[in-house]
């Protein structure tokens, strides 16, 4: 067994891909500058969230993202261990690596981090009362963005209020202030999860002092919210198909891809979906980082076939409601058997304190991901594709969807071209000069896509250390040891995280694609790189869930365990070694999978 | 030898046979039968350790098969006849306890003395009364019992007798009872419990004899288990060892069980390892214990589903919470009783190893939650694990 990881210098990517890095900023790839630096660190790919190779705009959300987590750390709470965690781009792939903070620094650090992080664990509510006003606020900035076409000539009130500013001015700030606030909702995002994180890290680390094996999961549901605005999307679905049912249209749900909803009761439930959608359908089949992602409100057929399947179990006499006394109720017994093993009452004293702590902080760290990942970013890529669509119209894209394969930056140079031949009215160069360009970098970024990126890079530290990355992206000195090894690990079997409790044996479908998530039939087992939070309503349909990656606290994690779905997380191989139509067992207790 | 036990030189005061009826009598109490449904700490004397046990897991709500005990009141009924008491005293007297065979032959001689005091009829109706009514209660006519020994030794509270004295397995009838419940009197002599007291210095006189009558249990599997995990104390989870049949085969360690780990709280198996199982020992219809060869896929197949398993550690954990410490518990999923309740627990006693370690806190000096959240930060779990 190898005790590192290949170089990124000595990767080699496809055939025909000369020139990849353009597509991306350069202080985002590796390079001769920073070798000597790059070359010593550990990257993993970070497949969690980044699995598919980025086109040039959605680098964007990937830079904005890792900045903004770090900053949070390194500069803002002064986290004692941790600074940033660094990122590059390689052959279309993102890699990440956890920066430590230099073991003498970190004891300065600690008074620093104390003063910050306890103002804000100190106000944590009013804090997060707060956060929910300036994330809403900042939604409804970006939805009131204008992108429209530079008109023929100003509207007159330009001329009668003064203004002396025209289209072409607005059309330059619109942009830069769209930039701004997608960067200001990725600050945002961060603000509270690296906090709340470390708060449940802090209990996580207590129960496992305690009880040696307790399982994630126990851990996990004694901190759990209930009333969770992830949920909401889905609740409201089983809402809409109670009342199709209720309202006597449930067969207008047929065919998801022809719905047509006539007279008074139509009319009625027309009504319920127009309140519901608005935010709660502002949510993606994946997670909210590519351009192509499905969202709700924009494809109708995607919440409608939820809405059959539901109506069909309803009409079969089923209870899909979520039975809130009954999860309050375990929660509580869980909780209240744990503190009662307790060795001392000083041990119920830390637990009553540490849990009642990550209670406060967990509302959070849950509906973040509808907030920003779905919310705003559903609003974010609406607001992208009306600025390809009027550049498609003006003549400066040959079609809306060759923005994406621009730079955001490059973006300002169009626009520009736009505004000052608007202004002259004369050619602009645009359309012919981004065609070649857009042309060959698509080509790239399909043979990107088709090239499978390496699980990490460079050397491994001696013990990962950095919570975030333990946390959140599931890797630990064990889950790297495993994949360095994972040549010589049994053929037929996978170990990852225990995330939802519970054995079954059943047919494996392979799920590349949010698009592919309806292809599963009732009872296989989904076994996907990683799953989306908009997947819920077909838990009810499999048995179990396997994902290539993802920690106790990924979005899917927090699902499986919420619709009672077995699931091992973090498997690392789970998509290339299982195949579909597969027979597999799913040990969600102990985190084994074996192909049988 | 527990430091409680009085010492008792045996050379010098030789026991007189007179005791067994000059024993400590509680004269308020009369009664020839306690249910194990009914049994309160006030009986405890008269039903002696086992059948204690067995009511005190009542109380505890545990699923012990129904049954009662025929009390020590009883039982001192056969020392009236002044006959009796001198013959036995004689033999008692004439034992070489280096002479194992002669032992032998007197403890034989004593049991056929006891044997044949007839059982006082109000006793006998007594017990044949209690057995109809648990007849009645199981809806089976003539149920199969087992008829267990329960010696009981108020001032011994801390003497061992497991395996000394006689237990009968597949008992029919009142009257196979009431001679088996005579067999258990008398096996208060056995030779092996007349060495044993020799050799502890206990006078005869301080044990007295209770009876347990239950209904006989048909295990499909059976097994134990530790209200802890055995390698590392955690005390969440719950290890279960199983296997098909009597529990004989587990106990005796005639085969490797099936082991498994149970989440006490999430009330999920979270760690199995299924062993290749080579004998069972089962009741026949003729009413015996068979043991026999395994075969075929039974032998690497779970001897218990999840369910069972999830059941056990319940119970298991519902009878620790009672005790009030870590507990070894004996159990076994009954053929005959429908699933759900098919579960029942046998015996509950106090776990040995970890139980002796000292409780320490993981929190000392009290709870500073930023001081706390820099720790874990600094040094991670997993940092600590992995060292």
């Amino acid at each position: 067994m190898s005790n590192r990881f290949p170089s990124p210098f000595e990767i080699e990517g496809p055939e025909g891909i000369e020139g990849w890095e353009e597509l991306y900023p350069y202080s985002s790839t590796f390079g001769e500058n920073r070798k000597d630096y790059e070359d010593n660190r550990f990257w993993f790919w970070d497949s969690m969230h980044w699995g598919k190779a980025l086109t040039p705009w959605d680098a964007t959300f990937m830079e904005l993202a890792l900045a903004s987590l770090s900053q949070m750390n390194s500069r803002h709470y002064r986290i004692p261990p941790a600074d940033g965690v660094d990122f590059r781009i390689l052959y279309g792939y993102a890699f990440l690596s956890p920066v430590g903070v230099d073991p003498s620094q970190i004891e300065a650090r600690v008074p620093q981090f104390m003063e910050r992080a306890g103002h804000y664990f100190g106000n944590w509510d009013s804090l997060y009362d707060n956060w929910l006003v300036k994330v809403k606020s900042t939604i409804e900035e970006i939805e009131a963005i204008d992108f429209s076409p530079l008109p023929e000539m100003e509207d007159l009130s330009v001329i009668t209020d003064g203004l002396g500013l025209g289209s072409g001015y607005q059309l330059q700030s619109s942009y830069n202030q769209f930039k701004d606030l997608i960067l200001k909702a990725w600050n945002y995002h961060f603000e509270f999860l690296n906090l709340g994180y470390a708060a449940y890290l802090d209990f996580f680390g207590f129960c496992k002092e305690a009880f040696p094996s307790i399982p994630d999961l126990g851990i996990a549901k004694m901190v759990a919210g209930v009333e969770v605005d992830l949920f909401r999307p889905n609740e409201e679905l089983k809402g809409l198909a109670q009342k199709a049912v209720d309202l006597g249209i449930s067969r207008a749900f047929d065919d998801p891809n022809n719905v047509t909803l006539e007279g008074a009761a139509g009319a009625e439930w027309q009504a319920a979906w127009d309140v519901a959608k608005d935010p709660w359908f502002n949510f993606t089949s994946g997670n909210g980082f590519y351009h192509f992602d499905k969202i709700w409100v924009e494809n109708p057929d995607i919440p409608y076939t939820f809405i059959k399947d539901y109506i069909a179990r309803i009409e079969a006499g089923e209870d899909i409601s979520r039975p809130i006394d009954a999860i309050i109720e375990e929660r509580d017994r869980v909780v209240s058997e744990y503190r009662d093993l307790l060795a001392t009452d000083e041990d119920r004293e830390a637990f009553d304190g540490k849990l009642g702590l990550a209670r406060v902080v967990f509302p959070y760290v849950e509906n973040h991901n509808f907030y920003i990942e779905h919310w705003t970013m559903s609003v974010v890529w609406r607001k992208l594709k009306e600025l390809g669509a009027t550049l498609e119209t003006a003549g400066l894209l040959t079609s809306k969807d060759d923005l994406v394969f621009l730079r955001r930056d490059e973006v300002n140079e169009l626009l520009w071209d736009y505004y000052a031949n608007w202004a002259v009215n004369s050619p602009s160069a645009g359309a012919k000069h981004w065609a070649p360009i857009v042309d060959r970098r698509r080509a790239i970024h399909a043979k990107l896509s088709d090239w499978k990126a390496p699980k990490a890079l460079g050397e491994p530290p001696e013990v990962i250390t950095e919570p975030f990355t333990i946390m959140l992206w599931g890797i630990t000195s064990e889950s790297v040891n495993n994949w360095l090894g994972s040549d010589e690990g049994a053929e037929n079997e996978l170990t990852g995280m225990a995330a939802s409790p519970g054995t079954v044996e059943g047919i494996a479908r392979i799920i590349h694609d949010p698009d592919e998530v309806n292809d599963l039939l009732q009872g296989e087992i989904l076994v996907a790189p990683i799953t989306a939070p908009s997947w819920a309503p077909v838990f009810p349909r499999i048995q179990a869930c396997v994902t290539d990656i993802g920690g106790m606290m990924s979005h899917a994690a927090i699902v499986c365990r919420e619709y009672g779905v077995p699931a091992v997380t973090g498997t690392g191989f789970g998509t290339d070694k299982i195949k579909t139509g597969d027979r597999i067992r799913v040990d969600g207790s102990s985190g084994k999978v074996t192909i049988l | 030898m527990c430091e409680s036990c009085p010492i008792v030189d045996w050379e010098h005061e030789l026991p007189t046979v007179r005791s067994f009826t000059a024993r400590k009598v509680d004269a308020t109490m009369t009664d020839h039968i306690v249910w194990f449904d009914r049994y309160d700490h006030s009986h405890k004397p008269f039903v002696g350790g086992k059948n204690a046990s067995l009511g005190e897991m009542m109380m505890a709500e545990l699923p012990v098969p129904p049954g009662f005990a025929v009390t020590t009141v009883a039982y001192d009924q056969i020392w009236v006849d002044a006959a009796t008491v001198t013959a036995v005293n004689d033999l008692l007297r004439s034992i070489d306890h280096d002479d194992f065979a002669a032992n032998r032959r007197i403890s034989g001689e004593i049991r056929s003395i006891i044997e044949a005091v007839p059982v006082p009829d109000e006793v006998a109706a007594d017990i044949a009364v209690a057995y109809q009514a648990l007849c009645d209660h199981c809806g089976v006519a003539d149920l199969p019992v087992a008829v267990r020994s329960s010696a009981t030794a108020e001032d011994l509270p801390d003497a061992s007798f497991a395996g000394q004295q006689d237990t009968y397995l597949w008992i029919q009838g009142a009257d196979s009872v009431i001679d088996h419940v005579r067999q258990c009197w008398s096996s208060i002599f056995t030779d092996r419990a007349i060495a044993y007291r020799h050799s502890m210095g206990y006078l005869h006189q301080a044990i007295a004899m209770s009876v347990g009558v239950q209904k006989m249990v048909d295990p499909v599997a059976s097994g134990v288990a530790f209200t802890l995990n055995p390698s590392n104390g955690d005390r969440s989870q719950v290890a279960i060892d199983a296997s098909w049949g009597l529990g004989e085969a587990v106990v005796s360690g005639e085969v490797t069980p099936d082991n498994f780990l149970v989440d006490k709280v999430l009330r999920e198996v979270i760690k199995r390892e299924i062993s290749d199982k080579g004998v069972e020992y089962k009741l026949t219809d003729g009413g015996t214990v068979e043991k026999l060869e395994i075969t075929g896929d039974r032998r690497t197949s779970p001897s218990v589903t999840d369910d069972d398993l999830v059941a056990v550690a319940i119970l298991a954990r519902r009878a620790e919470k009672h005790y009030g410490c870590p507990q070894d518990v004996e159990w076994a999923i009954d053929r005959h009783l429908p699933t759900g309740e098919n579960v029942v627990m046998l015996q509950s006693r106090p776990e040995t190893v970890w139980s002796q370690k000292p409780t320490t806190s993981i929190s000392s000096g009290g709870y500073d939650p930023m001081k706390s959240i820099v720790s874990t930060l600094v040094s991670p779990l997993h940092k600590k694990q992995d060292n």
